[in-house]
């Protein structure tokens, strides 16, 4: 098993003691779409304010584990004021580090990376995830919420 | 006379002596499923190098050893628990999960109609939930639910008002989460006072403390093999002669028949008409190993070294944390089993357990199948500590080394 330090980053601890954009927006105009993780009770409320396919700003409520309280928070540093091809890149992006191959299940090959750390900037500090499986599903909650928001809202159009 | 030394059964348990992340590994997730011992281990493997055969069928010499096998273990649970009919009302499922599917889906399906209740408990598994409410879907029963009181245990202020109606009571004997021990004996008098009858999910209990089915005086009782230091698949559902006799077949196949014409079939007799397919046997020839391991330990003695632990435990959890970690359960141990939820101050369940991880202690986090009960106490998750015979004092000590890690990482 990794190292604990792989996990609880610095920068992962302080997104979970002070989340960057706690709270909620009017709806509408925004758009409000509910994720959980039936395993172990996660709850997460994505807001979406979605203008000229810019999101403009998104908020977030909701209770659950370090790793999923964080990796919402730099998620909505990462995406807030992006274009939505950007959003879905970076969804895209962040899914995929998110992945476990089956090259890295046998300890003697080491994988390469596919992901591009440097494009992931803070996210980054999310990667030491994938080396305890059963938290990936914490790490994806709000990404998989922001996914199904932005489908609905296209859907809606 | 039998003879207890928590050392000895420990000595027993090939994996508690694995190291995890450098430590050895502190077992407390014996509520999740227990570990077993050599003497478990060794009797499935000598049955599959020597003794497999299909059973019931085959009439050579193994397929008769594979058969008395099965059927030997289902004599043993009787004795077990105390069954007063006997091998007879001991029917083999996969678990406890499946035996409250077939008493709902068999019992309660034939003999229970649109506005009968069904009264379970707060504090239930979704085991001894959901089938209730799929039941309700199909036939328009009423599940109604005993409250809990602050203090984790069932409110029975309203006892009178809840059975109105009541077809059958079905209640946890000791909950998973909460390691609450309730007065079954004391529920099934006032069950049948009613004219309902009551089943008991005695899933967590069954490895705790001595079961006695005729002096409870209960008309169901479901437990699993894999809590009771057996393996996983098997499970049990024990129910009386006479109402086992009215049941209708649960799963069909082969097996469960006594004929089967092009027009249609006659199910078999016993409690061969609810054991559908090829059972268990290997699972049945381990569960006989744990039940003759446990009544070798003496089940008073496991009960009073539980008791002996929780305390110890309970004592020491208050006193080194001072309220930063909150046991979600009573905290004294009258009537409570060595079952630990602990809320830890500012730190989610999920990363107390692996901080803890680290530590090579194992505990579950999650809502452990309670959801109802979480939403009564305002949680989404508990971190839960949970001892088995081969536990000891000194597997406290590390969950508390490995707590005192997680406040000071998370504070």
């Amino acid at each position: 098993m990794s190292n604990l330090e792989d996990l609880y980053r610095e920068i992962i601890l302080d997104h979970y003691r002070s989340p960057r954009n706690r709270g909620e927006l009017a709806t509408p105009p925004a758009h409000k779409v509910e994720g959980f993780n039936p395993l172990c009770g996660d709850e997460v409320t994505v807001f979406l304010d979605v203008q000229d396919g810019v999101l403009k700003d998104i908020k977030m409520t909701g209770h659950g584990c370090s790793i999923s309280q964080s990796s919402s928070s730099l998620m909505s540093g990462a995406v807030k004021g992006k274009p939505l091809e950007q959003v879905q890149a970076t969804i895209d992006m962040f899914k995929e580090l998110m992945t476990v191959h089956e090259s890295s299940l046998s300890k003697d090959s080491e994988r390469d990376d596919e992901v591009d750390l440097r494009k992931l900037g803070e996210l980054a500090a999310l990667q030491g995830v994938v080396k305890f499986p059963v938290r990936i599903k914490c790490a994806v909650l709000a990404w998989n919420t922001l996914r199904q928001g932005l489908e609905e809202i296209a859907s809606s159009i | 006379m039998t003879s207890f030394s928590a050392r000895r059964v420990r000595a027993d348990i090939p994996l508690l002596s694995r190291v995890v992340n450098g430590r050895t590994i502190t077992f407390l997730d014996s509520g999740a499923s227990s570990l077993q011992p050599h003497a478990v281990i060794n009797a499935m493997s000598q049955y599959y190098e020597l003794r497999h055969a299909n059973v019931h069928r085959g009439v050579y010499q193994t397929a008769n050893e594979a058969t008395e096998a099965y059927e030997g273990s289902r004599g043993a649970i009787a004795r077990f628990i105390n069954a007063p009919g006997g091998a007879e009302e001991v029917v083999f499922t996969k678990n406890t999960t499946e035996s409250f599917n077939l008493l709902a889906k068999s019992w309660g399906a034939s003999n229970l109609k649109s506005g009968d209740v069904v009264l379970v408990s707060e504090m239930e598994h979704h085991a001894n939930i959901v089938p209730w409410f799929q039941l309700r879907e199909t036939t328009g029963i009423e599940v109604r639910f005993i409250p809990v009181t602050d203090d984790f245990r069932l409110d029975l202020s309203n006892l009178d008002e809840l059975l109105r109606g009541v077809k059958l009571v079905s209640v946890t004997s000791m909950s998973n989460v909460l390691g609450t021990k309730n007065p079954v004996k004391a529920l099934a008098e006032a069950a049948h006072a009613v004219g309902a009858l009551i089943a008991v999910d005695a899933a967590q209990s069954i490895a705790h403390e001595p079961t006695d089915v005729t002096d409870l005086d209960i008309d169901f009782m479901a437990f699993s093999g894999h809590k009771m230091l057996g393996p996983t698949g098997i499970g049990v559902l024990w129910t009386r002669q006479r109402v086992l006799d009215t049941m209708p077949p649960f799963l069909g196949g082969g097996g469960m028949i006594a004929d089967v014409r092009v027009d249609g079939f006659t199910p078999a007799k016993g409690v061969a008409r609810f054991e559908a397919g090829t059972p268990p046997i290997a699972e049945s020839v381990g569960l006989f190993a744990a039940v003759r391991y446990l009544e070798g330990l003496g089940m008073d003695n496991v009960a009073a070294h539980d008791h002996e632990l929780t305390a110890d435990a309970l004592t020491r959890l208050e006193s080194t944390f001072d309220g930063r970690v909150r046991v979600v359960g009573p905290s004294n141990t009258i009537n409570r089993g060595g079952v630990i939820s602990l809320d830890v101050q500012g730190v989610h369940p999920h990363d107390v357990a692996q901080v803890l991880d680290q530590f090579g202690v194992c505990v579950r986090p999650g809502h452990h199948c309670a959801k109802p009960l979480m939403k009564r106490f305002n949680l989404s998750a508990t971190a839960r500590a949970s001892f088995g015979p081969y536990s000891m004092a000194k597997d406290t000590d590390v969950l508390i080394e490995a707590l005192e890690s997680a406040l000071k990482m998370f504070g």
